[in-house]
Order: structure tokens, then C-alpha cells, then sequence
């Protein structure tokens, strides 16, 4: 298998503030990696980095082969290096359609406004909103806001993509829908990075676990043997879930 | 010695020029308008003390306890009656409503006064200072004692009174200081009511050294700008810092390259801090 | 063509029968007309597409009128004059817009005017080349009549506009128009989904000040005089927003509309309160902003009006 992502090194600090402490990760093509951990552990902020939002304090990013430490958020987006955001980011007075053909227009060289739009619906269908296509994003639902983000994503033709907590604040039938998409994303061949909370779907969809604390990589590996890890279940799961875990075998 | 000169005016002038931008920080930081009455409530103030000693024999020092009632009063009606309706709306909105209103007030100065030059002339003349070949006018002095009062006042209401923590609380987070009981509503109107009282005391000591003319009103404008965006904004500290640099820098420019230039050396500044550093020498980073 | 732009186009074709019908009043107020709804249309293009509040009009049109009066001055032909104030204008904006558009709302608004004092002071000081605050005096363009002349810069004011209206209506059906308008809704997202906002802001910023500009050349050749405090005032970069305002921001044909709306307005105050006319303009204003907040178009929403826009 060939890496397509790799950081070594990486730190981040808002004045005082480290953020990140020297992340080294590897990631191979086809991956669907879970990075987990406890709430301000750093994982946005690693996105972030990597995505040219909040470049990288010292170490290197290398994607595809080339160095993309310093490169900026658009360029990286030309890469193909795309994102969902935790907080979703529409364009709120366009349709959803416009939307995401933005997202195809603006990341693939040549492309029109006119084959960006014919583009989008494919992108639409395939997260299930060809119905809402011409709605417009800031009268979408929140489950639905979060499928547009996932669109926007794919229109960029993504060789690496970011889900942040794609799941936060959908109710359980949306989860499962949710999860199904990433499942086809996956198998579809695109290398997915996920900051997922609920362990029930990492567990599911994900062949490899990252786990940030204060700022620094604790655990990294196969999902049964991470959820084992002592600093992990000290860290982030909790003894109860361990124990939980360990009685189901 | 020409060097001790220069820090001393800059000292002196720095002080006023932070009383001239700390209202217009006030209420830029909390009701986050960019309120552009500013300098025409300078002028009108002036104007007061002129009046005021020039028709009814008031010195200027009972002028400033005239004026900032008066100005309060003034700028809690405007912020009620005007600014309220509007103050959630994009800065576009109230900084051409701020507009319209300095047009006005403007319009309104310029009827009655004309647009000529008036002088307050103290009699007797107060004199000046001279210690080892710095010279300082006295009403220079008393004027920049009594801005350094109004910012020492200022700071003290906002620290120890309970409206003062209130406004502060505002500017911190608003959302999280109406869940604290605040009423941001009444809030704003003393901030604004303030911000006037401010600029109207300022007014008053503007006219003891300056000319007074309606044509003034935007060079005053301007100082609050360049003050506010150089010492950080909202705080006093940062309005007294800002000043100080401003009048330095002034200072130092009409000296090396002549008087004409130290306008546009002020504001080349504001905007080389505008984009390196927009919180200013005091401010902290992410308050917007 | 949709049936919006169609209908600015025909509007722009009506004003240009004005001479047909007055004399040299129609002329001059034709000209300013004209004038005011290339100032709106240029605003409209960083203020209402990209939601940049700018107040820098008054610098790009002061720039340009000294632009043209220094190279009338210097014997360059007018044509020639005009059009290198427009390419200057564009590229002197994109450059300063590279810089001051990484800063938003009221700091850009605040950088956006001191720019205009910055300019100001600048022509100000540079005597020998503009004469400073005494002004620059302009040699005439054709001297054959006043109202051969009065016609002649109504319709370089005329075919301006039309160059303007017709450049936005391009833009506002590009990628350009598109990515701005994407930049207005949401810079994050726009710079995720591999937009180069730098870039789009600079252009949109460079457009903005170029017909501005040209204006500004044409302004000064046509009143043969201008001085600092006339063509830098304040007043000229806050009347596009107030017209913007007037006819809706973002749509192209609403900011005209606003245009020749204010200056019929103007027109009425300049001649009944002469004493007080900029008193009864900002007391306009502030009703207009209480009143009607999204501009005369919020009077009927039609279905061939686009709906207005917050910035």
C-alpha cells in the first residue's frame, strides 16, 4: 500500500497554548482512520493544520509526495485535501445545488459554472438531496445541512477526506444513514480521516484508530488493540466502557 | 534639548488625544458601531465652552460640568431613540446611519456658527512654563491634567461602579451577560450616553487650545480612529497607549520631514497596524 | 440576457435621449446622473457581491480626477488620459486590496476611509505636481461652445456607464460573480472549497476602483477645475452606499435605480434648502435606514426585482 498522507513532527501553539506536540502519523491510501479523544485533545486543530487553516508551528505535512506545510487552504482544496466542518459552513443564500456545484467549480481547473451544476445533482443524489436541490442551504435541516457538507466534499473530487463529527447532533436514524454513506465512501476507494465521538460507529466503519490527548498521538493502530490500551481507556473511554467492552469479549 | 521638547508636547498632546478617542473606543467596543458623531460632538462641546464664556462669563473648568450632563443626556437619547432600532444590523447600516446623523449635527453647527474660525481666549492669559528651555502653556498643561482626569474617571466607573461592570461585561460577551441578568438595551444607551459625555468634554478642552471650527469635526475623527486601532480597543489603557504613540509619532514625523506630513504618517500608520496588528499595542487578539 | 439586465440596459439606452430633450441643466444633471450610477455599480461590485463594506470610492475618484488633470496638463489627449487612469485606478486598487481585504468589517471600513484621508493628504502635499491645496486648473478639451462641450462629456459619462454596467453584468454572470458572491456567504467555506479569495477580493476590489476612477478623468476634464477637499470628499464614497442602499444591495439594476433616485433627491434639497441641504440629506438617510432597510425595491417584491441582500 502507498502513503499518501504524512505528518512528522507536527506542533501547533496558540500563544501559550500548545495545541499539538509533535504528531507523527502515517496514512496509507484506501484508510479510513477514527481519530478519537477527549474534547480539546487537538484533533480539529490537526485538520486544520493539515489543511492549511492553522499551518503547522514547526514539523512537515507531506501529501501525495509533495510538501504541503506552507501551502494555503484553497491550494490544498486543489489538492484534493477537502472537509466537512464540525459546525457546518453552507452558503447560506444559495440553493444546495449551487453549493456544491461552488465547491466542484472552484477546486477542479476548467470547470464551468454550467458543468458544475450538472455535476452537483450526480453529488446531490448520491447523499440523498436531489429533492432539496433547490432549496435554499439556510432552510435545510441540520441532519441535511450535514449530507450537504459531505456533497460539497465530494464535488472536490477529494483523494483524502475530513469528517469532522459528521454524526454530532443527528438522532440515531441519522446516524445510520450517516454511517452507510461513509461505508460506500470507503468502499469506493477514498482515503477518510474521521473525528467521530460516538465509538459505536468508529468501531464500525474505521480499519485504524488514532487517539489524541493534551495535544500529543497516545495510541495508534488496530481498533480492538487501541480500545485496549490502558492510556486510552484512562484517557478517553473510561474504565466503565473498558470493562463493558472486555465482558462482551 | 529639542528632543525633550518633542516628548514633552507628545506627552501633552498624547493625553488629549486619548481623551478625544476614549469615547469613540467606548462605543465602538461595546455597542460595536463605528460611531461617526464622534467628532462633530467634539466640536459642539467646544462650541458649549465657547458660548459659555464667551455670553455668560463661565469658565471653561464649570464648562465641563455643564457639558457632560448636557451630552449624556444627548447621546442616551440618540442611542433610545435612533441607534436601538438599527443596532443589529451590518456595519453598513449604522455606520451610514452615524452618518447621517454627523451630517445633521454638522449642518446644524455650521447655520449657527458659521464655518469661521472662533478662538476661546482666556483673560488673563494664563502664561506658560519654562523649565530648563521646555516650554509648556499653561492652559496646555491644565487641559491634558484634566483629559487625564476624565480617563482616570472613566476607569474607575468601569471598574468599581456596577453599570461600569455591567458595560464591561457587555463588551466581554454579550449573549452571556443578558443570561446574567444584564439589560444590554439600557446598557448600550449609557455606553453611547457616555461615549457623548466624553467627546463633549473633550470639546471643552479642545476649545481652550484650538481653534474652534465645524471644519474640525473630521481631523478629530480621525485622531479617535487612528488612536483606537493603534493602543487596542475598548480599554482605556489602549486609548492612553494609543494616543501617546500617535502624538509621538506625530511628533517626531513634523520634526524629520516637516508638519504638512504628520497627518498622512498618522494614518499610513493606522494602516500598516490595521493589517499587522489589529488588536492594537494593548488589545488581546479575537475580540472583535 | 435575463429580463433584469435587459431592463438596466434599456434604462441606461432612455437616459441617453436626454439631450433630445433640455438644454445645458439636462446636460449637467444627465452627466452627474450618470456619474453617480457608475459610482453605485462600482461599489455595488466589492460592497454588494463580496459584502466588503467599502468607503474608498472617494480615494479612487480623487486619484483619478489628478490622474487625468495631471496628464491633460502634460499635453496627453484625453482619450488617452482617461484610460490610463482607469488602468491605473485597477491596478493601484488590486494592489492595496491584496493588503487591506485580509481585514473585515469595521476595520475594513475604517482602513477603506483612511485611505481617502491618506490620498488626500498626499496630493495635498505634492505641490509641485498638483498644485496641493490651491488646486490644479485643466485646460479645456475642445472649446467649440459650452453646450457642444456639455453634450460632449455627457455622453463620455454616458459610455462609461454602459462600459460599467455592461462589465458588471458580465462579472455577475461569471466565476468571478459567483466566487464573490460566495465570498459574501460564508470566506471559510469559500477558501475549503479551493476559491482563492485573495485573489477574487482584488479583482473585485481593482473593478470597483477603475471606472471610479475613469470617472473621476472625465469629472475633472469637464469641470476644468479640481481641488483635495472637493474630489477626495468623504461624501463621494458614502453616496454609493446610500444609492446601493436605496435600490437594494447586490442587484445591478436596483444600485442605478438608487443612483438616479438619490440624485433626483439631491437635486430637490440642493434647490429648496440651499442653507441646510446637508442637514435634509442625512436626515434622508437615516430614514431610509429605519424605514426602508432594504431599499425602495422592499416596496413591491416583484418577481422580475432580485430580492435584496444583507451585507
Amino acid at each position: 500500500m502507498s502513503e499518501i498522507l504524512h505528518l512528522s513532527n507536527i506542533s501547533r501553539h496558540f500563544s501559550g497554548l500548545q495545541a499539538l506536540r509533535d504528531v507523527t502519523i502515517s496514512l496509507n491510501k484506501g484508510e479510513v482512520l477514527g481519530l478519537i479523544g477527549p474534547n480539546g485533545a487537538g484533533k480539529t486543530t490537526l485538520v486544520n493544520t493539515i489543511c492549511g487553516v492553522t499551518p503547522a508551528s514547526s514539523g512537515v505535512v507531506t501529501f501525495d509526495g509533495k510538501d504541503i506545510t506552507r501551502v494555503k487552504t484553497y491550494q490544498a482544496a486543489r489538492l484534493g485535501l477537502s472537509r466537512t466542518f464540525q459546525i457546518v459552513q453552507p452558503f447560506a443564500e444559495y440553493t444546495a445545488l449551487d453549493n456544491v456545484a461552488a465547491a466542484a467549480l472552484f477546486s477542479q481547473p476548467g470547470e464551468s459554472l454550467k458543468s458544475a451544476r450538472e455535476e452537483a445533482r450526480a453529488h446531490l443524489a448520491f447523499v440523498g438531496l436531489d429533492a432539496q436541490a433547490n432549496q435554499f442551504a439556510a432552510t435545510l435541516t441540520l441532519a441535511m445541512r450535514k449530507r450537504l457538507e459531505l456533497a460539497k466534499a465530494l464535488a472536490m473530487k477529494p483523494k483524502l477526506l475530513f469528517l469532522d463529527e459528521v454524526n454530532a447532533g443527528l438522532n440515531s436514524a441519522e446516524v445510520e444513514r450517516a454511517t452507510k454513506l461513509i461505508h460506500q465512501l470507503a468502499a469506493g476507494g477514498i482515503t477518510i480521516v474521521m473525528i467521530e465521538h460516538l465509538m459505536k460507529v468508529v468501531l464500525n466503519v474505521c480499519t485504524r484508530i488514532a487517539v489524541l490527548h493534551n495535544g500529543q498521538l497516545i495510541a495508534d493502530g488496530q481498533p480492538r488493540d487501541v480500545i485496549k490500551n490502558p492510556a486510552v481507556v484512562d484517557a478517553y473511554l473510561g474504565q466503565q466502557y473498558a470493562q463493558r467492552n472486555a465482558a462482551r469479549g | 534639548m529639542l528632543a525633550v521638547q518633542v516628548l514633552v508636547n507628545a506627552l501633552v498632546l498624547g493625553c488629549l488625544y486619548a481623551c478625544i478617542a476614549i469615547g469613540f473606543s467606548l462605543v465602538w467596543g461595546v455597542l460595536n458601531v463605528i460611531n461617526l458623531i464622534h467628532g462633530s460632538f467634539i466640536v459642539l462641546g467646544a462650541y458649549l465652552a465657547w458660548g459659555a464664556y464667551q455670553w455668560l462669563g463661565i469658565s471653561p473648568w464649570y464648562a465641563l460640568v455643564i457639558a457632560a450632563p448636557l451630552f449624556f443626556a444627548f447621546g442616551y437619547l440618540l442611542q433610545r431613540l435612533l441607534l436601538n432600532r438599527v443596532i443589529s444590523a451590518p456595519v453598513l447600516v449604522t455606520l451610514t446611519l452615524t452618518f447621517g446623523l454627523d451630517l445633521i449635527l454638522n449642518n446644524a453647527m455650521i447655520y449657527y456658527f458659521k464655518a469661521d474660525y472662533r478662538k476661546l481666549t482666556l483673560s488673563p492669559p494664563t502664561g506658560s512654563i519654562s523649565l530648563f528651555d521646555v516650554v509648556v502653556p499653561v492652559d496646555r498643561l491644565i487641559a491634558t491634567a484634566s483629559a487625564l482626569a476624565l480617563t482616570g474617571l472613566l476607569y474607575l466607573l468601569l471598574r468599581r461602579s456596577k453599570v461600569g461592570r455591567a458595560i464591561v461585561a457587555v463588551r466581554l460577551d454579550r449573549d452571556a451577560a443578558v443570561l446574567m441578568g444584564v439589560d444590554v438595551k439600557s446598557i448600550y444607551a449609557i455606553a453611547f450616553g457616555l461615549g457623548a459625555a466624553l467627546a463633549g468634554c473633550a470639546g471643552v478642552l479642545m476649545a481652550l487650545i484650538f481653534p474652534i471650527s465645524t471644519l474640525t469635526s473630521s481631523a478629530y475623527l480621525g485622531k479617535a480612529f487612528v488612536v483606537c486601532v493603534l493602543g487596542g480597543l475598548g480599554s482605556v489603557s489602549g486609548a492612553l497607549a494609543g494616543g501617546l504613540l500617535l502624538a509621538l509619532v506625530e511628533g517626531i514625523g513634523s520634526t524629520l520631514i516637516g508638519p504638512a506630513h504628520a497627518t498622512t504618517l498618522s494614518f499610513v500608520l493606522l494602516i500598516i497596524f490595521l493589517v499587522v496588528r489589529p488588536q492594537g499595542l494593548l488589545g488581546r487578539k479575537g475580540f472583535e | 440576457m435575463t429580463r433584469v439586465n435587459l431592463a438596466l440596459l434599456i434604462l441606461i439606452a432612455c437616459v441617453a435621449s436626454l439631450p433630445l430633450f433640455g438644454g445645458a441643466y439636462a446636460l449637467r444633471v444627465g452627466t452627474i446622473a450618470c456619474m453617480y450610477a457608475v459610482f453605485a455599480l462600482s461599489w455595488n461590485i466589492v460592497g454588494g457581491f463580496a459584502g466588503y463594506p467599502s468607503f474608498a470610492t472617494a480615494a479612487f475618484f480623487g486619484f483619478g480626477a489628478y490622474a487625468t488633470g495631471i496628464l491633460l496638463n502634460k499635453g496627453v489627449p484625453l482619450s488617452v488620459a482617461v484610460i490610463g487612469s482607469l488602468v491605473m485606478c485597477f491596478l493601484l486598487a488590486a494592489a492595496l486590496g491584496t493588503v487591506l481585504l485580509r481585514l473585515r468589517g469595521h476595520y475594513f471600513a475604517i482602513a477603506s476611509l483612511s485611505l481617502v484621508e491618506v490620498f488626500r493628504e498626499m496630493v495635498n502635499n505634492a505641490t509641485d505636481l498638483t498644485g496641493g491645496g490651491m488646486g490644479l486648473n485643466i485646460p479645456l478639451a475642445s472649446g467649440s461652445g459650452i453646450l457642444a462641450d456639455a453634450t460632449f462629456f455627457f455622453y463620455a459619462m454616458w459610455a462609461l456607464l454602459l462600459i460599467a454596467a455592461v462589465v458588471v453584468m458580465i462579472v455577475s454572470a461569471s466565476k468571478l460573480g459567483f466566487g464573490l458572491n460566495c465570498i459574501r456567504q460564508n470566506e471559510t467555506a469559500s477558501n475549503m472549497v479551493g476559491l482563492n479569495s485573495t485573489l477574487y477580493k482584488s479583482v473585485a476590489f481593482g473593478l470597483s476602483a477603475c471606472f471610479v476612477g475613469a470617472a473621476g478623468g472625465i469629472y475633472a476634464a469637464w469641470v476644468h477645475y479640481i481641488d483635495p477637499s472637493d474630489v477626495f470628499d468623504i461624501l463621494h464614497s458614502v453616496k454609493p452606499i446610500v444609492m446601493a442602499l436605496m435600490g437594494g444591495l447586490g442587484s445591478p439594476l436596483g444600485v442605478v435605480c438608487g443612483a438616479f433616485v438619490y440624485l433626483g433627491l439631491e437635486e430637490v434639497v440642493w434647490r429648496n434648502y440651499i442653507q441646510i441641504h446637508s442637514g435634509v440629506l442625512g436626515l434622508l438617510i437615516i430614514m431610509l435606514l429605519l424605514f426602508l432597510p432594504h431599499g425602495l425595491i422592499s416596496l413591491r417584491s416583484g418577481m422580475f426585482w432580485r430580492k435584496a441582500k444583507h451585507v
